[in-house]
């Protein structure tokens, strides 16, 4: 929204303030203003009133004149001029030799022939409006020569507030709501609205007018006849056109005017189509053309202003094509409304059409507007139309008031709140500037909200506590830490968890952290053959290529493997994130936290690298939880994972993930000469894991046995089965030295050591285990090596 | 006789001075000293003297034999110090200008700043909390005094789900079950409420070099009996001023965000240009970083908090962002690439 310095000069006077100071000052204290200020009339000078003193026809163009102007100097001027409107006596805006117009100066110049000496001038070319129909054409008493900056208020400071930082202050969609702020930051008085009074026509006939519906708040209403001027005031026009608008006519700006200068949305209609006005809503849709002529569907839900039966407006959006004023209209009905925002709101959004006037009502405007506006209004009116004749009473339907909003407090709760000293008399002054009743008495406040800030906007003692400090300044304030009693902070398992495997992801096995999204990107996973796996979707992406959540990481974690490819020959890529299992019993999203590694390599085998992601997850779980990893195979049908070497990973009695190796037909599309491998576990599951504490046993100052055994066995399982079903507490550390195959089969050789902490072990005493492993192996078929 | 053993001396002497190697020693060891060796043979001879030049002779040969044992001993430690001084000379000389192979692996940018934010804020006594990114409308919405059909819903495009949940539009999402997790705490044992919240965020748009629709925050809390907005500026600012290691002039403006009252925008005096005003800040020399605010009273009750009693402040700070002016990063998107020639520059930033 734009907002004129002159305009709000009107209310208060800020006469010998730095006006750019003040509206800084009004962006940290009420609603950011954009940074570029517009300092209007600036690029214009030597613009000054001219009178025509004669017209001759350019003998070679049709369309130009050759003039003769009286600029107010002892010598008529030749001027060369266009323009269609040119007469003999007619003053006009004339631009001197020497004036500037934007980047333009004017000298003299030949114009088809003729020599021009300056230039004649339409409002367009001034920036005062966008009327190029013709120079302008100036009231006759004004004085040769006068500066037409003395005439009309062309200097100004116009600034733009973002319409978004007004979003719940309904007072502030107009100059007059807004130079109540200039007056409190400034300390200087705000005047009162000149208005008219209203009282005076109370005799005559009322208005035709009932509210049929709870979303109309209020409807005020008047009625004017005998309105014989139709171009708005110079100064009037000058400001709509400063502040975004154009001139229409004069009944039109004035509407639009009063909505820019008291936020009051106003509606005119003829009265010969509206004599009965209802506002209500209609049981069934139809259709409705407003007065931009688009043709609208209208629903149930859309509340209308009729004339008995027949819509003539949508409530606080846009009037009806048919009931506009138009030429010869001479009786028309002035509407000031407020409506239900939401209801408004609503509308505006199924309607997909926007106005200024449904912008301001979606804030929850003050209905106490309405009648002062109408009273404004009329005066407005009367000081330029002097003829024109009310020929109503004021007619006003108060369907729904608003509760007065009270708020007490005391000095400590503002102390409290604010942390600094803000005394009793400023705390009274601000509130009091801003428009609010306040009664003080030994340090209690009992504040009484103005109307125009009640709607929604302050309700609460916090609320108070925003008028004081804004206007009090936050650059002003002290600042002070927090004085609060201090206890430990214990981190939480998960996140200690996730810090941990990420360090050692990063620092011990050079892995890359990613993010990516969490949900699936469909031509993605369908260039590598990768299906969708069904889940809960979204409803209103925006983007039609993602819909479906994820149900796993390393699918997308193959995406960006594939993204990679020429990265290095060797890497690895880890992600902490979310997945959505489907839904749970009580229909809410089963989200998941977890860890994703994939490993891509074009010069380690694959057995190499799929125990090098075996190892990685080995040694997290033995860094975080001190417990070994056990794996069971896993028999599934999938897109994108093998399916062989596919293992559910097991911790402490817990299921954390699986680890397995991509599918050949999605890998051939990665790299057709790489190894890829993956892994995922639940990071939420791994923390619910107990870190078994380090169980420290004084090592033994006796020699250790070694014992070597070979089984013919394909799997190490059995054989580590078959020796922790010993339970023999001599036995130290298990490992594999060898594994190898020959015509016999896989063989595995196992290293035990035995130890005893109190003497020298013979080979007789842990051979008797040793045997007993044989024999429990022997069992199952699994034969010593010969 | 003793010009036998002084000849066996000089022979000895000049076949010792030709060893240079343990072998060679050992053979003249065996050659001089062994049960056969040349000096135990002079004593063959003694048979046929007298017993006075047998005593005589007797002892020279002692002598011998002691002094060649010295010799013999002095030798191999010679050829034991000329050995090691021989494998030494091997070793080469290392090209050690070569580069190092640093084998590094990489944090995302974000957990880089994540853990800054973090470390600043657990050293002033704040719990790190985590936080589901599929929230209900009550977390995201109603619980923070945004009931339906309020306008401030339009400044948030959400993306919803089939079953009614939603992606958490901000952080903020987090706020009640935070509160309803720490507020028997606070009334029972009087442990103020302070909690950081980062995680990620999602809306609904189309995605620029400036926009993204998941995005990082990280919203912070405080709440006690006397928190204050002085508080509150005193937090934002040591904060930004720990994370950019150096003193950050912030001011803050009114704002509307319906779950703080009094609200604020908080901005910071641009890093890149320092105030004076260029094309980062748009000129006005300030960065909007970080809306903050007062708890409203509406939020504390709705996470079971008599406001009347206890005060404190929010914020949410964007981390994305964060990252981005810390590092340069020029394009939001590149955040969620998975691009390692991007990524994998980030390897650690304590």
């Amino acid at each position: 929204m734009f907002l004129s310095m002159n305009w709000i000069s009107d209310f208060v006077d800020l006469s010998g303030l730095d006006k750019l100071e003040l509206i800084n000052k009004f962006s940290l204290s009420t609603a950011e203003v954009e940074n570029e200020i517009f300092f209007k009339g600036s690029d214009l000078s030597g613009i000054v009133v001219a009178e025509i003193m004669s017209v001759e026809n350019h003998p070679e163009s049709k369309k130009l004149h050759l003039l003769k102007v009286d600029a107010g100097e002892p010598e008529l001027t030749d001027v060369v001029c266009g323009a269609p409107n040119v007469r003999v006596g007619m003053k006009t805006a004339f631009a001197k030799v020497g004036a500037k117009i934007g980047e333009i100066e004017i000298a003299p110049r030949k114009l088809a022939g003729y020599l021009s000496c300056g230039m004649c001038c339409s409002e367009k070319e001034l920036g005062l409006s966008d009327d190029n129909n013709g120079i302008m054409d100036l009231d006759v008493n004004l004085k040769n020569g006068t500066d037409l900056k003395e005439i009309f208020e062309i200097d100004d400071i116009v600034f733009e507030v973002d319409n978004k930082s007004l979003t719940n202050r309904p007072d502030l969609w107009g100059h007059y709501g807004i130079a109540r702020e200039f007056a409190a930051i400034a300390g200087r008085e705000l005047k009162a609205l000149p208005v008219v009074d209203l009282e005076q026509y109370k005799n005559l006939p009322k208005l035709d007018l009932k509210i049929e519906d709870p979303l109309c708040y209020r409807y005020s209403a008047l009625r004017f006849e005998n309105i014989t001027k139709h171009v708005s005031p110079m100064n009037m026009r000058i400001r709509l056109y400063y502040c975004g608008m154009r001139a229409i006519n004069l009944l039109a700006d004035l509407t639009n005017y009063l909505m820019l200068e008291m936020g009051q949305p106003m509606h005119a209609f003829d009265s010969r189509k509206v004599d009965k006005i209802r506002v209500k809503r209609f049981d069934a849709p139809f259709k409705f053309t407003t007065l931009d002529e688009v043709e609208r569907d209208i629903d149930e839900n859309t509340l209308m202003i009729c004339n008995g039966d027949t819509p003539v407006a949508i409530a606080g959006i846009m009037g009806g094509l048919d009931s506009e004023i138009v030429e010869d209209t001479s009786s028309l009905t002035l509407e000031s409304a407020t409506f239900d925002a939401s209801s408004i709101r609503k509308s505006t959004v199924r309607l997909g059409h926007r106005t200024d006037a449904s912008q301001r009502y979606e804030k929850s405007l003050d209905p106490e507007m309405t009648v002062p506006a109408i009273a404004r209004f009329v005066k407005l009116l009367l000081d330029i139309d002097s003829g024109a004749v009310i020929t109503s009473s004021l007619t006003d339907e108060y369907a729904f008031k608003y509760d007065d909003v009270s708020l007490s407090f005391d000095k400590a709760f503002v102390d409290r709140y604010t942390g600094i000293e803000i005394s009793d008399e400023t705390i009274l002054k601000t509130l009091r500037s801003l428009g609010f009743g306040v009664e003080y008495a030994d340090g209690s406040f009992k504040v009484s909200v103005p109307s125009w800030r009640a709607t929604k906007d302050v309700t609460l003692k916090a609320d108070i506590i925003e008028e004081i400090t804004r206007i009090y300044g936050y650059d002003n304030f002290a600042v002070n830490t927090a004085a609060v009693p201090l206890y430990p902070v214990r981190a939480a398992q998960e996140k200690t968890d996730e810090d941990r495997i990420k360090d050692i992801l990063v620092h011990r096995f050079s892995l890359h952290e990613l993010h990516s999204y969490v949900w699936a990107y469909y031509d993605e996973y369908k260039a590598l053959g990768i299906e969708i796996e069904d889940n809960i979707e979204l409803v209103n992406a925006t983007n039609p290529n993602i819909k479906t959540i994820r149900k796993s990481i390393i699918p997308t974690q193959l995406c960006q493997v594939k993204a990679n490819t020429a990265y290095a020959p060797d890497f690895g890529v880890f992600e902490i994130g979310r997945t959505v299992n489907g839904l749970k019993e009580d229909g809410l999203c089963d989200e998941h936290k977890k860890l994703a590694i994939t490993l891509f390599s074009k010069t380690k085998d694959m057995e190499t690298l799929y125990f090098e992601l075996r190892d990685m997850l080995a040694v997290i779980a033995d860094n975080l939880k001190h417990e070994p990893l056990t794996f069971e195979k896993i028999e599934e049908t999938s897109s994108y994972k093998h399916p062989k070497n596919l293992n559910a990973i097991w911790c402490a009695g817990v299921k954390l993930g699986e680890i397995g190796i991509a599918n050949a037909q999605v890998s051939k599309k990665i790299d057709k000469k790489a190894n890829i491998v993956f892994a995922e576990i639940d990071v939420a599951e791994l923390a619910k894991i107990k870190n078994a504490s380090i169980s420290y046993e004084e090592p033994s100052r006796f020699p250790e046995i070694e014992i070597d055994l070979s089984f013919v066995s394909d799997k190490f399982a059995p054989i580590k089965a078959a020796i922790d079903k010993e339970n023999c507490p001599l036995i130290k550390k298990v490992s594999v030295v060898d594994t190898y195959v020959d015509e016999s089969g896989k063989s595995i050789t196992v290293r035990m050591i035995f130890s005893h902490p109190e003497k020298t072990l013979t080979r007789e005493e842990v051979m008797e285990t040793a045997e007993n492993i044989i024999k429990t192996l022997e069992a199952q078929n699994i034969a010593l090596k010969g | 006789m003793s010009e036998k053993t002084a000849s066996l001396r000089e022979s000895f002497i000049s076949a010792l001075a030709t060893a240079d190697t343990m072998e060679a020693l050992e053979a003249i060891r065996v050659e001089y000293l062994g049960k056969k060796g040349l000096v135990t043979d002079l004593l063959k001879d003694m048979k046929n003297l007298s017993p006075e030049d047998k005593k005589t002779f007797g002892q020279a040969v002692n002598v011998l034999k002691e002094e060649v044992t010295e010799m013999i001993a002095a030798k191999r430690e010679e050829i034991k110090k000329a050995e090691i001084e021989r494998e030494n000379s091997l070793m080469p000389e290392f090209d050690i200008s070569t580069p190092a192979n640093l084998d590094r692996g990489s944090y995302h940018p974000i957990t880089l700043v994540q853990r800054q934010c973090e470390e600043i804020f657990k050293s002033m006594g704040f719990a790190v909390e985590d936080y589901s990114e599929i929230v209900t409308d009550y977390e995201c919405f109603e619980a923070l005094n945004i009931p339906k059909n309020h306008p401030a819903r339009d400044m948030q495009d959400t993306y919803y789900l089939s079953n009614g949940q939603l992606l958490k539009s901000h952080t903020s999402a987090a706020q009640n079950a935070i509160y309803k997790k720490y507020k028997d705490a606070l009334i029972r044992e009087g442990k103020p409420i302070k909690a950081i919240f980062p995680g990620r965020c999602f809306r609904n748009e189309a995605t620029d070099a400036c926009h993204e629709n998941t995005f990082f925050q990280m919203e912070g809390v405080m709440v006690d009996k006397n928190i204050s907005i002085s508080n509150l500026i005193f937090f934002m600012k040591t904060m930004l001023s720990e994370v950019f290691q150096k003193d950050i002039k912030v001011r803050l403006r009114p704002g509307f965000f319906p779950f703080v009252e009094p609200g604020f925008e908080l901005d910071i005096s641009c890093l890149i240009c320092g105030g004076e005003g260029c094309a980062s800040c748009k000129h006005s020399g300030w960065l909007e970083l970080c809306p903050c605010g007062m708890i409203h009273p509406e939020v504390l009750k709705a996470g079971g908090i008599d406001p009347e009693e206890y005060t404190g402040f929010a914020f949410g700070l964007g981390l994305t962002r964060l990252a981005m002016m810390k590092y340069g990063v020029k394009d939001i998107r590149d955040l969620n690439s998975g691009s390692l020639k991007v990524l994998s520059q980030f390897t650690d930033d304590k």
